[in-house]
């Protein structure tokens, strides 16, 4: 028996499982602010594929990863806020304006790097954001292996989760957001400004899912390949929605995902068919979203553009 | 008025299909059509380009290619190569698979190739690779390299081609060394870098420091697991030593450029045929790099070795078992 746990939970693996989580943390705390605020955020993932593509070009052209992070954050925010535009000034299907970003994206990095890099397919290595190690915790034995000598991004992205935790049900600013999601006419009544607050939203929540595509290409990778993001934004957006829309649950969430996906790639040897082992992550998230996991109620807004009469 | 209008029209048309045809010269005319992703890939499109630049300094052939966006308009380039009298037109991928079939059935007198696919047809010629000796040879050469006994092999999705690199990677080991174990993973994707420097972190972890990876893209992410960890990475399809150079021992050569140029010989000599045309280590169809970042690392009497089991590959005392077979 205390074979199997230490197999399951040995440091190696968790580690590897907070790696795993890092782009999924940021991308569904991403999806809880625009969500929060009433607005479907299907196009996570080509919001976070953007991110990857411009995090690494200005990391390539100004040599330095940070300011790489800065522009993967304005491309997401850029993309956001045509989602945005489309789905709040337009009152365009929500769904569809997110499935037409994520579409765009791909076609718009894969053209990009052809254009610029004149490559196809994968970006030159450039600037990324190494490792860091943290005194005192990096000598702990286990904790130290698994938290203690990590990618600067993976404590960000646990910081963040806490911020948007604050920033939610704690400020008047997270109080007015969530009011605009669940009953928008009631906000408005009261002065608050329905389209500002949700397009704010909607700008960070494609922000955040930048930087958690720039994880990808410039912090836990040093290039971008093409559909690098390989599906994150959808499990990020599963994430959320098993978390219940709320910080701390879509963080655990992601650690879960991480977690399976950390576990499937150590258990492809055990002779455990492969095919299965590798549905394990997909299968939490169907879970999650049959609602196994108790009743998850969205924002009672979500999807409908708000009209003002 | 409109009606004249149509019939000058269809005329114009017409006289564009016949015309290239009558611009003749005794050149023969090849006609390529690249898959996705075009040139600049690095890979099997700037191979084939390679192979057909080298057929144009040889042969008197006059030498097209068109870089299709999409599967859906492969067959149409193909078709409008054949239409326009080209002698031979060659299909790079197996994207282009039922295209060529449709073609090669509509024009019963076009000749056609494809890379890296069979298509049964007399005037298809499939041009395909023993990936399975290739990756023999990079398996000899992991375990003769391995000091862990430890060796890795990072595969993309499981399909038949990429196992077939595999169980050729695994008695190449085998043949060597059988005490040194192979750690198996796929990633499930051909591009998904992330995970691919996971899965080698994770083999690297249970002691694997040699990683031969057939996976595409997400073989990016196995490089640089070894650039990090410092254990060598080898490398698939086209020279990718130079990745991240020190690191990669060696790339297993699909020489893509060799079998498109020999198809070009055969035409221009009158023996073109139809069929499978395999591609293995002894006509140089597939093989390893030129260790150019590594040769100070890898003794010379492991090269030796090496150059040895692959004189006995081409003479048939090793026998390499394919998935196909």
């Amino acid at each position: 028996m205390w074979e199997y746990i230490t197999f399951f939970f040995n440091a190696t693996i968790l580690a590897a499982a907070l790696r795993m989580a890092t782009p999924l943390i940021f991308t569904s705390m991403g999806g809880i602010f625009s969500e929060r605020s009433g607005v479907i955020n299907i196009g996570l993932e080509g919001m976070m594929l953007t991110g990857a593509f411009m995090g690494m070009m200005v990391s390539h052209y100004t040599g330095s990863p940070w300011v790489g992070l800065l522009g993967a954050l304005v491309s997401g925010a850029i993309m956001g806020l045509i989602h945005a535009v489309a789905s709040i000034q337009y009152k365009a299907n929500q769904v569809v304006s997110g499935t037409a970003i994520n579409i765009f994206a791909v076609g718009f990095t894969v053209f990009m790097l052809r254009t610029i890099f004149n490559v196809a397919g994968t970006s030159p290595p450039v600037p990324s954001i190494g490792n860091v190690s943290i005194p005192i915790i990096v000598d702990i034995p286990v904790i130290g292996q698994i938290i203690g000598r990590q990618n600067p991004m993976v404590y960000m992205a646990l910081i963040l989760v806490v911020v948007v935790h604050i920033f939610l049900f704690r400020t008047d600013w997270g109080l007015r957001l969530r009011s605009v999601g669940e009953h928008p006419k009631a906000a408005d009544t009261v002065g608050i400004n329905v389209f500002l607050t949700r397009y704010m939203a909607v700008i960070m929540s494609g922000a955040l899912a930048g930087l958690g595509g720039a994880y990808l290409s410039i912090a836990h990778l040093s290039r971008f390949g093409d559909g690098m993001t390989a599906g994150r934004g959808f499990i990020a957006l599963a994430a959320m929605i098993f978390g219940k829309w709320t910080p701390f649950g879509a963080l655990g969430a992601s650690l879960l995902f991480g977690f399976a996906d950390a576990v499937q790639m150590s258990m492809q040897e055990l002779g455990i068919p492969r095919h299965f082992v590798q549905m394990t992550p997909y299968i939490l998230t169907m879970v999650a979203l049959a609602g196994f996991i108790g009743r998850a109620t969205p924002p009672k807004a979500i999807g409908k553009p708000y009209e003002k009469e | 008025m409109r009606k004249t209008f149509s019939l000058v029209f269809a005329l114009l048309m017409i006289l564009m299909l016949v015309l290239p045809g009558q611009v003749q010269s005794s050149d023969l005319k090849v006609g390529v059509v690249f898959s996705i992703g075009g040139l600049g890939d690095e890979s099997f499109n700037d191979a084939a380009y390679r192979g057909m630049q080298k057929a144009v300094e040889d042969f008197d052939i006059v030498f097209d290619y068109v870089e299709p966006d999409e599967i859906a308009e492969m067959e149409d380039h193909q078709r409008a190569f054949v239409e326009a009298g080209y002698d031979l037109v060659i299909a790079i991928g197996f994207l282009q698979e039922s295209g060529v079939e449709a073609v090669a059935m509509d024009y019963p007198d076009a000749r056609l190739a494809i890379v890296d696919s069979v298509v049964d047809m007399p005037n298809v010629a499939s041009l395909i690779f023993k990936e399975h000796e290739g990756s023999f040879l990079v398996g000899a050469l992991a375990a003769m390299m391995t000091e862990s006994d430890t060796v890795g092999f990072v595969g993309g999705m499981e399909v038949p081609v990429i196992h077939n690199f595999q169980t050729g990677y695994e008695q190449g080991v085998e043949y060597v060394r059988p005490q040194v174990r192979v750690l198996i993973s796929y990633a499930g994707d051909f591009g998904d870098p992330g995970r691919g420097k996971e899965l080698a972190i994770s083999q690297y972890a249970r002691g694997a420091d040699i990683i031969y990876h057939a996976s595409g893209g997400t073989g990016m992410g196995v490089f640089e697991a070894a650039q990090e960890n410092d254990f060598f990475a080898i490398g698939v399809d086209s020279d990718q030593d130079h990745l991240a150079p020190g690191y990669i021992l060696t790339s297993m050569l699909k020489r893509v450029d060799v079998a498109v140029y020999n198809i070009v010989a055969d035409l221009v000599e009158g023996q073109f045929q139809g069929g499978v045309h395999e591609f293995g280590v002894a006509d140089g169809g597939v093989g390893v790099t030129e260790f150019t970042y590594t040769k100070d690392l890898i003794p010379q009497e492991v090269i030796d070795r090496l150059e040895e089991i692959k004189q006995r590959i081409i003479d048939g005392t090793i026998e390499v078992e394919s998935v196909h077979d």
